[in-house]
């Protein structure tokens, strides 16, 4: 009888061992389009093959906003799922609430911190320990023009805003709406950002990394906000309540010239079959800089050994080289390694790697306000209401920075 | 058997009202709780005062959002009344065909608000819409773009929302003119007194109650407009076009602010009781006289 039990636990033991260790992940993200769709069936199809079980967790809808929702539920009900989509200080500020599971051992067994710029690896790591994995970079400042239009009427790439500005009243003069732009009030923020930029990388970090009020509320920023108000009168009448895609789609079509919006621009173009150089141009924003939206995968604390499996498989192919390849092809980023082989990628792609390792070399690789990189939700939160709020209005510039360094004390109460 | 018998109704209650209490009044307390804590992206406990009402009111977009309650609310109500009191009274009027008119009228009311914010978002589009159509018939100059005017696009709202309710508030006042004892009217006919004068001093003041209704309904809609606001402008342009609601989504789910999220729906609620507290007073005091 001993012996009997003694032999069905040892067996059931063995049973289970193997099958425990089997990784699963349960993934939520909110990549549902069809470019992005086919980019995490890239990494499922991988999972899959190295013997994973792979549930798939798409929450369609509202830039995240809908995903952040069912994590939150899931969170609250103890049911944390094995990865989220998450980015910027919103994997530090869930690392405060909950927890992040460690996944350090994988890092440092395949040497992230070599392959990542230091600046992006910082977003990684909470506490020290790296607890997400990106999967590509963005880069948000760029102006995206139609070729022969500019062709047309001779323009060259500007270095400053006053030379864009000179470029955009030519335009306007020939009869075309210089610069296409939309209703979102992310897209003001873009805009917004891009002309920060210019002013230095060291304002920059002072004004939306560091939210310094002496910099929000000084002389240079008045001027980013005159700028601003310049740039709105290239603006077609009936941009508000339109999408950025189909701002996109106006320079594509010769309606307008110039689009200021990151590389998922260069998705639309490539999508409908437009050849950088040959129909459109990828030009940096004026000012020297690369500002970065990088998205990530972050790892939350998962009971069970076959589920931890597969948060550490899982970090593994994210950041394996041929998965950083054919994601961003798929998407229009650029891997978040700086080591993946770039032959296959277009022009825009192999600039915009060149400038993020040059301009972190310098200290001028900065990340995105707009896209959720530099700020937590509630303060850049804070920023876009004023900065949409100035640009569809008439407000002065003086009121302006007055407003943003109010509204940024308040979020900070 | 007996007990059973004499227990039933409150047996028959009992699961409605505890889920009432908990999912209604429980959630009301807990969001009560929240916005006396420092909750940001998960609800914390720690009770901290009343600072994010001071957030709140020191926000300019809660302002906006506030202002454009009052002005959505009032002229939504008020030109939704109007409007329909005057169908109601036209469509009394013992007219041919008035079956198909008054299914004409209710329509929009079977259409989703989302439907109604999309097609107007396209009608008062000035590149698509009336603008555009009038400007094709040769007037150059004519403007109509209220939609991307800051100032103005609140207003465009209430014209959608208007144009959505007031067949429900005809219906409402149509069943309340067909329910005046046709005795007193005939009276006053008999009189000699205009028709005119039937509706102001006879007809409209035996009506109170449907008034009072309607208004209740045409309110509460007002408070909870959302779909309407994100369907015909998500708010902008800029955050112009804000209402209570649209700040509360906002600063819940795309801001991950739980606390101001919190603090603005009791605002909201206290708004709602305002309206709805002396109404049930009215409607429960004479029950009681009784």
């Amino acid at each position: 009888m001993y012996m009997k039990s003694v032999l069905a636990a040892s067996t059931a033991l063995m049973l289970a061992g193997p099958v425990a260790a089997e990784p699963t992940a349960e993934v939520l993200h909110w990549w549902t389009s069809g470019g992005e769709a086919k980019s995490v069936a890239v990494l499922q199809d991988q999972f899959k093959a190295e013997g994973g079980t792979w549930t798939d967790m798409p929450v369609a809808g509202g830039a995240g906003d809908a995903a952040m929702t069912a994590l939150r539920a899931r969170v609250l009900s103890g049911n944390a799922p094995t990865a989220v989509q998450l980015k910027g200080p919103a994997i530090q500020e869930w690392y405060e609430e909950t927890g992040l599971a460690d996944i350090s051992d994988v890092a440092e067994e395949n040497d992230w911190a070599a392959a990542l710029p230091d600046q992006i690896a910082q977003h990684m790591k909470c506490e020290g320990q790296w607890c997400a994995a990106p999967v590509n970079v963005h880069r948000v400042n760029w102006i995206w023009g139609n070729k022969q239009i500019l062709d047309d009427n001779g323009i060259e790439m500007p270095t400053t805003w006053d030379e864009f500005n000179a470029a955009a009243e030519k335009l306007q003069q020939a009869g075309i709406t210089p610069l296409a732009h939309g209703g979102q009030n992310w897209q003001d923020a873009t805009v917004f950002e891009t002309i920060v930029l210019a002013q230095g990388p060291d304002f920059y970090r002072k004004a939306l990394i560091d939210l310094d009020p002496e910099a929000l509320t000084s002389d240079t920023m008045k001027a980013v906000f005159d700028e601003l108000r310049t740039l709105r009168g290239y603006v077609d009448d009936n941009f508000s309540g339109r999408d950025w895609n189909l701002a996109t789609a106006m320079v594509m079509n010769g309606e307008a010239a110039f689009q200021i919006m990151g590389d998922w621009a260069k998705g639309e173009f490539l999508a409908a079959g437009k050849q950088p150089g040959v129909d459109f141009v990828c030009w940096p924003t004026p000012g020297q800089g690369f500002l970065y939206n990088v998205d990530s995968f972050a790892f939350f604390n998962v009971d069970g050994e076959d589920r931890q499996q597969g948060q550490k498989l899982l970090a593994k192919l994210i950041m394996g080289p041929e998965f950083q390849k054919t994601f961003n092809l798929n998407k229009g980023s650029i891997p978040a390694r700086t080591d993946v082989a770039l032959d296959e990628f277009d022009e825009c792609a192999k600039q915009s790697s060149k400038d993020m390792t040059e301009d972190a070399q310098d200290g001028s690789l900065l990340p995105s306000y707009a896209h959720g990189m530099a700020l937590r939700g509630a303060q850049a939160g804070a920023v876009t209401d004023v900065v949409t709020n100035f640009f569809n209005s008439d407000m002065s510039s003086e009121d302006a920075v007055q407003q943003l360094a109010d509204a940024v004390a308040a979020s900070q109460m | 058997m007996e007990w059973l018998e004499r227990n039933m109704p409150k047996l028959v209650l009992a699961p409605s009202f505890v889920a009432i209490l908990i999912f209604v009044y429980g959630f009301i307390g807990w969001t009560a709780w929240v916005s006396l804590t420092r909750s940001r992206l998960m609800p914390r406990y720690e009770i901290d005062g009343f600072g994010q009402y001071a957030r709140l009111f020191a926000s300019p977009r809660w302002d906006v959002a506030m202002n454009n309650l009052f002005i959505f609310g009032g002229l939504f109500i008020a030109i939704s009344m109007l409007i329909g009191l005057m169908l109601a009274i036209f469509l009394d009027q013992k007219i041919r065909a008035e079956g198909v008119l008054r299914t004409i009228y209710l329509y929009p009311m079977a259409l989703s608000l989302i439907v109604t914010g999309t097609a107007w978002k396209w009608i008062l589009n000035p590149g698509l819409g009336i603008q555009e159509m009038v400007r094709g018939w040769g007037f150059q100059n004519f403007s109509f773009d209220w939609l991307i005017r800051p100032e103005m696009a609140i207003y465009t709202i209430v014209i959608a929302a208007v144009w959505q309710a007031s067949g429900f508030v005809m219906a409402l006042f149509l069943a309340g003119l067909r329910s005046v004892d046709t005795e007193i009217i005939r009276a006053a006919q008999v009189d000699g007194i205009p028709t005119r004068r039937i509706y102001t001093a006879i007809i409209i003041p035996t009506m109170a109650p449907i008034f009072l209704s309607a208004f209740i309904v045409l309110a509460h809609l007002a408070i909870k407009a959302f779909d309407l606001v994100i369907a015909l402008t998500n708010g902008g342009p800029g955050y112009a076009t804000d209402l209570p609601a649209t700040y509360m989504y906002a600063m819940a789910f795309s801001r991950g602010d739980l606390g101001q999220a919190a603090a603005s729906a009791m605002i909201m609620m206290m708004v709602i009781f305002a309206i709805v507290v002396p109404y049930l007073y009215s409607e429960l005091r004479p029950r009681r006289e009784n």
